[in-house]
Parts: structure tokens; sequence; C-alpha cells
């Protein structure tokens, strides 16, 4: 068990061993993942009202360090970055030579990871680790990261990591995972995850956990998989969405998709990227830049002078069957974790939720 | 800091080489060969490199030469884009960046035994000639092989000279055009309407096509009505490609990356797709 | 000698064809040969005839005025040849010239005309036969006309 006063001490700690502490805190009208000194840049007291093209932040009644969710950006921007620059290249007489940077490795440690994100991390390692061959940016960032995890004290209006089998509680992918309770004084379930935790974990003032406060955690846990915004219905979907390339329902939301990419640009497991050849003025200095992509654009599937998929429907379509079906071939799993990000900053309020309860033929989705 | 080593073995880094030799084919159509006198990455019938003009970019391009012929890369490409029309105007002595070989090649070890038939469409016959100097190479491991080229028009056939010599080979090779004028001796007519007559037993044969999606769909097509397995029907897949490593994503088509789980695909994984738009 | 009634009963095209009416046609058939560069027949001329090819090779052309002629398909051995001798009024629309030396069997199409008027089920079993013929020739111009080996192919 951490005392709340305590936490400031570990993420200290953590700072001191050389860290770049990267957690919550309070930007721009959003809780986002920033870079922060410690716990002192904590969103405390802080809550979202998340719903369908709706984010606000709202002030609490109490004091609770964690209580939110998850705002508009995710870990997947520190590993597969958004923009990297992969190699130049030096004309040389009639040649050129091509130099490549050392990997950057920064030791980060994620401060309230939750985990619906978790998973995130761990679909997107199977993309860029797994597949045959690794990128090598991506591993050396993933070498060394510590993870502190929170186990949510609440659900968004947005959320389904129960119907995706991805939380509320983080069951791998820590170091520590921190369960807030505040019945009976402010204070931390904590869970070790790992050597690295425990150690750690040692180094801050912390009792071992009573029955008690074991079953305390449990119960801010379930009570949280009570209160899901959401549910999606996963029986059979991948064979559902093969099934449905040519169903009504895509007609139907292609009226409202405005092909904007946001729900890409905010889901922490989309991994499309582009490369931009660049040269400068003088055309003898050339460099290949990655940047991330969405498979909304028009240029995503642009071959022989025309796009595949022309239509917003068709696009759509994609995202959609990919995420949740075709995902699960090329990956072994679901593309998606639940964390709801796709349902609350589509500007027009697009839930795939429904789309999918839709597909099946049942209205709802919540 | 430069590091060479690591440089010109990741996947996701051009290797510069120089061209040895450039080709005009036709019009538009153009071969390039490329030295690799470091030995070069092997590479197998129905891959693909990713090569790169200095500063305006890469495309994907099949190796169109043969795998047995060491120190050097060649591709037969159109120039229809910027970076091949770049291309196109490169000279011998210009450098090209190489990464490569990607892809899954033409599974020729499933027709041992077989007879053989190549459907060729366009420029589809570049990707395909690697097999065809496999094939001739291996010539008794297989049955009868049949090539079936079908091009735009007599101006447009590609490696006219090769074709007789493939026939001296002991390949049957036929050849038709969608359009010709009357000094044109030959087939005119759709490829497709060579296979019902191609000389192979269908229940033992193999089939490898390779050309515009619309073609490749009715060759298919045609193969399966003469009897044909679906499953020993190969299609060559064109997707737009970035990475080639299938990280970046847009080569899918359904739940394959037609960088590593294609080109090369067989006709049952690819035939539901291919009739629904825009996939 | 061999009579043509095997030759004809052998082809893929008059496949089960009962024997009665396999020995109408053989009533309407001939051997025909071309050398190289000789016409089958003229676009504008009556089509009275219908040709099965034996061996050889026949270009179906159109010229234009002034300009080479185009040829739109060529047939070869095992394919049949011709239908405007069922469709009124019975012309045909394009010229056929043999591009090699090509020996084919003809077949009256006005006598055969007579025989399926009297006959509705054998021309009933010609029809069929003939339709898919059109239709194979219909999808393999379309092919032809999509261009697929076209720049934006």
């Amino acid at each position: 068990m951490l005392p709340r006063a305590s936490l400031a001490r570990l993420l200290d700690v953590l700072r001191d061993d050389g860290w770049t502490l990267v957690g919550p805190t309070v930007r721009d009208g959003a809780i986002v993942y920033k870079e922060i000194e410690g716990a002192a840049d904590l969103p405390v007291g802080w809550t979202e009202e998340q719903e369908a093209g709706t984010y606000r932040l709202r002030r609490r009644e109490d004091d609770a360090v964690f209580g939110y969710n998850v705002g508009p950006n995710s870990w997947k921007e520190r590993f597969f970055v958004p923009r990297l620059r992969q190699w130049q290249a030096t004309r040389d007489g009639a040649g050129f030579h091509v130099d490549v940077d050392e990997p950057a490795a920064p030791r980060i440690a994620l401060i309230g990871a939750r985990s619906c994100d978790l998973h995130a991390i761990a679909i997107q390692d199977r993309v860029f680790l797994d597949g045959g061959c690794s990128d090598p940016d991506y591993a050396a960032r993933r070498r060394d990261v510590f993870v502190v995890a929170v186990n949510c004290g609440q659900a968004a209006g947005t959320c389904f990591c129960v119907s995706m089998g991805t939380g509320p509680r983080a069951s791998r992918g820590f170091d520590l995972a921190l369960t807030e309770l505040r019945d009976g004084g402010h204070r931390f379930h904590v869970e070790v995850g790992t050597a690295q935790g425990a150690a750690l974990l040692a180094r801050v003032a912390c009792e071992p956990a009573t029955r008690a406060d074991a079953d305390a955690a449990d119960a801010v846990v379930a009570g949280t998989a009570a209160a899901m915004g959401r549910t999606l219905d996963t029986a059979g979907i991948k064979e559902l969405l093969y099934a449905s390339y040519d169903h009504p329902r895509w007609d139907d939301v292609a009226a409202r998709c405005l092909t904007c990419a946001n729900c890409t640009l905010v889901c922490p497991t989309c991994f499309c990227a582009t490369v931009e050849d660049v040269t400068d003025v003088t055309g003898d200095h050339a460099e290949r830049w990655r940047r991330w992509d969405s498979c909304f654009t028009l240029d995503h599937s642009y071959i022989h002078g025309g796009s595949v998929r022309a239509s917003g429907r068709s696009r759509y379509r994609q995202w959609l069957v990919h995420k949740l079906g075709t995902w699960i071939d090329q990956f072994g799993s679901s593309g998606c974790v639940g964390c709801g990000r796709c349902i609350t900053w589509c500007p027009v309020g697009i839930d795939l939720t429904q789309e999918v309860a839709a597909i099946r033929g049942r209205a709802g989705g919540t | 800091m430069a590091d060479t080593a690591v440089a010109s073995a990741s996947p996701l880094i051009p290797h510069p080489r120089r061209i040895r030799r450039r080709v005009r084919e036709t019009a538009d159509t153009f071969t390039l060969e490329i030295e690799a006198d470091d030995g070069g990455p092997l590479f197998q019938p129905g891959q693909f490199s990713m090569l790169y003009v200095f500063g305006t970019g890469e495309v994907p391009i099949s190796m169109s030469g043969d795998p047995r012929r060491p120190g050097v890369l060649v591709h037969t490409t159109r120039a229809v884009g910027p970076v091949t029309r770049a291309m196109a105007g490169l000279r011998a002595g210009a450098a090209l960046g190489v990464r490569g070989p990607f892809g899954t090649p033409w599974p020729l070890e499933a027709a041992l035994g077989n007879d053989v038939v190549l459907v060729a469409g366009g420029i589809g016959l570049a990707p395909l000639r690697p097999l065809v100097y496999e094939v001739i190479a291996r010539r008794p491991d297989f049955g009868q092989v049949v090539l079936l080229y079908g091009a735009r028009s007599p101006d447009e056939l590609l490696f006219g000279r090769e074709l007789e010599r493939w026939r001296a080979a002991g390949i049957v090779v036929s050849i038709t055009v969608d359009y010709a004028t009357r000094d044109w001796p030959g087939h005119v007519g759709v490829v497709t309407a060579l296979v019902p007559r191609a000389p192979v037993d269908p229940a033992r044969t193999t089939a490898f096509v390779c050309g515009p999606e619309i073609m490749m769909r009715f060759a298919a097509d045609a193969l399966g009505r003469r009897g044909v397995p679906a499953a020993r029907i190969f299609v060559s897949m064109e997707r737009n490609m970035k990475c080639a490593v299938g990280f970046c994503g847009h080569c899918q088509f359904g739940p394959s990356f037609v960088c590593k789980d294609g080109p090369v695909l067989a006709w049952p994984r690819v035939r539901g797709l291919l009739s629904v738009r825009e996939v | 000698m061999e009579t043509l009634e095997p030759i004809l009963a052998r082809h893929l095209f008059f496949q089960d064809l009962d024997a009665r009416h396999l020995a109408l046609l053989v009533g309407c058939a001939g051997n025909v040969r071309f050398p190289a560069g000789a016409f089958l027949f003229r676009a504008g001329q009556e089509a009275d005839r219908f040709f099965l090819i034996r061996e050889g090779r026949v270009a179906i052309e159109i010229a234009p005025p002034g300009a080479a002629a185009h040829t739109v398909q060529t047939v070869g051995a095992g394919d049949v040849l011709g239908w405007s001798w069922l469709i009124p009024p019975y012309h045909w629309k394009f010229d056929a010239r043999a591009v090699e030396d090509t020996r084919a069997l003809a077949l009256d199409g006005k006598c055969l005309r007579t025989k399926c008027e009297a006959d509705h089920d054998l021309g009933y079993e010609l029809l069929k036969r003939f339709a898919q013929i059109m239709e194979e020739r219909l999808q393999a111009t379309r092919l032809q006309l999509l261009d697929v080996y076209g720049a934006r192919g």
C-alpha cells in the first residue's frame, strides 16, 4: 500500500534515476500525456465528460489523482513517433551515400498508463517487432521503459474495455499497477509486476496490503467494469465483417463520416505511416521522413493514377473492417482495445459500437 | 553518424547501386540492369525491389531477370509516374537506391511434375520472366509448359527475340494482341481466349497469372472453367506500397499485406475480394 | 473417303446433338480450303454459310477508308466462325480473311435456315450453341474494349 503522500516520492525517485516521466497533465482543455516533472503536474481533482463527439474537463468534488480516463493522445506517439527521419543521402560524384541516424533511446517512465493502453502497446509490439521484420526505431524506444499503470476507478461514457477483454484491471505490461482508494484514507493499492518495479517500491515508504485493502481495490475495479459506457459484441465479428462488405450500413455511415482521420490519430493501435522523400534547394542532399498517415486519405490507396478506395464509404469500411476484423487474421488479436477515443473525438460522433450493432442487425450499442 | 553495415543490412535503408545498362523495350517500357558485384541479394521469381531515385522518390518494381545470373539485378517497368519517368531518364553509370528483395515468390515447387501455364498480360510478363528462366533451367522437372501472353498491340510486345529462344527451350509460347492491323499475322483477341486450347492437362496443371487485375480475374476464371483447381492458380497483386515490410499499412488487400503475404497470392485467397469494389 | 459425319460429331460445337439432327447437318456440310490471303467472306455480302475451322487462322477485319485494315479478332482451329446467317437481314458485317492456309467445314446457312423452320428442335439446338459462342465473343470484345494494358490499366 502506498500512501497518497508518497506518490510524489515514487515519481521523484524515478526521475532521479534518469527516467523521463511522461504522464497525464491538464493542457488546452484536455488531459494529455506529456513530459512531467513530478506528482504536482498530475490532474488532481479533474475528471472528463466523454460522449460521442464530446470531451469536457470537469472539476471533481474530491481530490482523486487519477479520476479520469484517457485523453486524445496515447503512448503510441512515444514509440511509433509521429515524424522520424529514416535516413539522409548526399550526392557523391555520379552516385550518393546514405547515412542512418543512431536510433534515439530515451528512457521514459509511463505514469498512469491504463489497461486499454497497455494492451494497445502490446498490439503495436506485434506489428513492429514480431512480424518478421523489426522496426529499429520502435525497438530502441521500447527497450527501456518503466510503466506505472493505474487501474481505472471510473469508466468514461465511451469506454468499452470490458467488451474487448482489455481491462479495466491491468494484467500485464507494467512494473507497478496502482489502484486509487479514498475510503478510509487516500492511498494506492500497488501490484508489483516486475523485479524492476519491486526494487523501486522498496525505496519508497509503503506497507503490505491487507485483505481489506485488496478487496477494496477489487471492488473499485469491479465498479468500473460494471459502469462501462458502451458494449461491443465481438462474437464472430471477423466473419460478420467479412460477409458484410456490401452492407447498406456503410452508405449510412458514409453520409456522416468526414474522413477527417481524427479516429486514426487518437487510436492507440493505428499504425499506418507514409514516407516523404525530400531534398534541399541544391538537390545534393536528400532525406526520407516517415510520418503518421491514415487510411482515410485518398493517397493511402493510390495506384495507377487513381485511388482504389476513392469513396468515403470504402475508406470508413476499410478502417472498421481492419480494426475489428482483418487485424485478427494479421496479428492474432483485435486491433481495438475499447478505449473509446475514436467515439469521443469524432467530430460527428460516429460510434463504432453502434455501427457494429447495426451491421449485426440490432439497434443500440450501449 | 553513419553506420554502413547497418545501412546495407536494414531493409528500410536503400543501398546505392550503379546502373550498368538501360534497355528500351517499347515506347514507354524500359529495363534497368543494376550492378550487384557484392553478390547482391539473392532473389526468387515473383519478388520485387524498392527502387529509389535520388531526391525524387521510391517505387516497387518486380524483378524481371534471371535469378541464377550473379552480379546483376534486372527490373523492367513502364514510365508512368514521376519516379518511373525520372528513372527512365537515368543512364548507365547513374546510381539508384535499392531495397529488397521483398515479397512472397511464385511457388514453383508446387508445380514440380505438373504441366505449367503462365498467363501474362502486358507488363505482367516482366514478373513472370524470372519464372520462365527458372523453368527452362529445370525443364525436365515439369510437364508441358505453356506461356500465354497478351499485349495491347504488336509494338507493345516485350522481349520479342527472347520469346523465340523460349520456344526453342521447350516452352509453348502463344501470343495475342488486343488490337492489330493487317501486318500482324498472329492472334488477335484477349489472352483468356487462348486458355481453352492450351495444350495442358488441367487436372495436373499449375497456373501463374500476372497482369492488370481485370485480366487476371478473367484469366483465372477461364482456367477454372477449364478444370484447373483454384488452389493451383496463383496471381500477382499490386497495391500502393511505401515500406515494403508490412509496417506502413498501405498495401493491404483485405487481410493480406501485398508486400509480404504477396505479391503472389493463391487464387482462393483473392477471388472473393476481387469482385468487391474499392477493397 | 471419310464422310463428314464423324468429323462433325467429334467437334465440340456439335457435342450431344442427336443423330437425327447430326444427319440433317451433314447434308448441308462440305470441305473448303482458303489459301493465305483469301477472303472467306466480305462485309455486305449475303451471309449464307458458317464455318468450323479445322486448320489455319482467319482474321475478322474491318478497313476504315484510307487506312490499313484493323483486325478485330482472329479465330483458329476448333473455332466456329459466322452467325450472321442466323440473324436477319443475313449479311456479313465484317471481312474474314485467311491469315494462313486454312481448311474448314462450311455449312450451308440458307439450307439450314429452312430446315430449322421445319424442325424447331433443330433450330433450338443450333441457337443454344450459337448463343454460347456469341456470349464468349461479347465478353472477349468487352475485355478488349477495356484496354486493360493501356497506360491507366
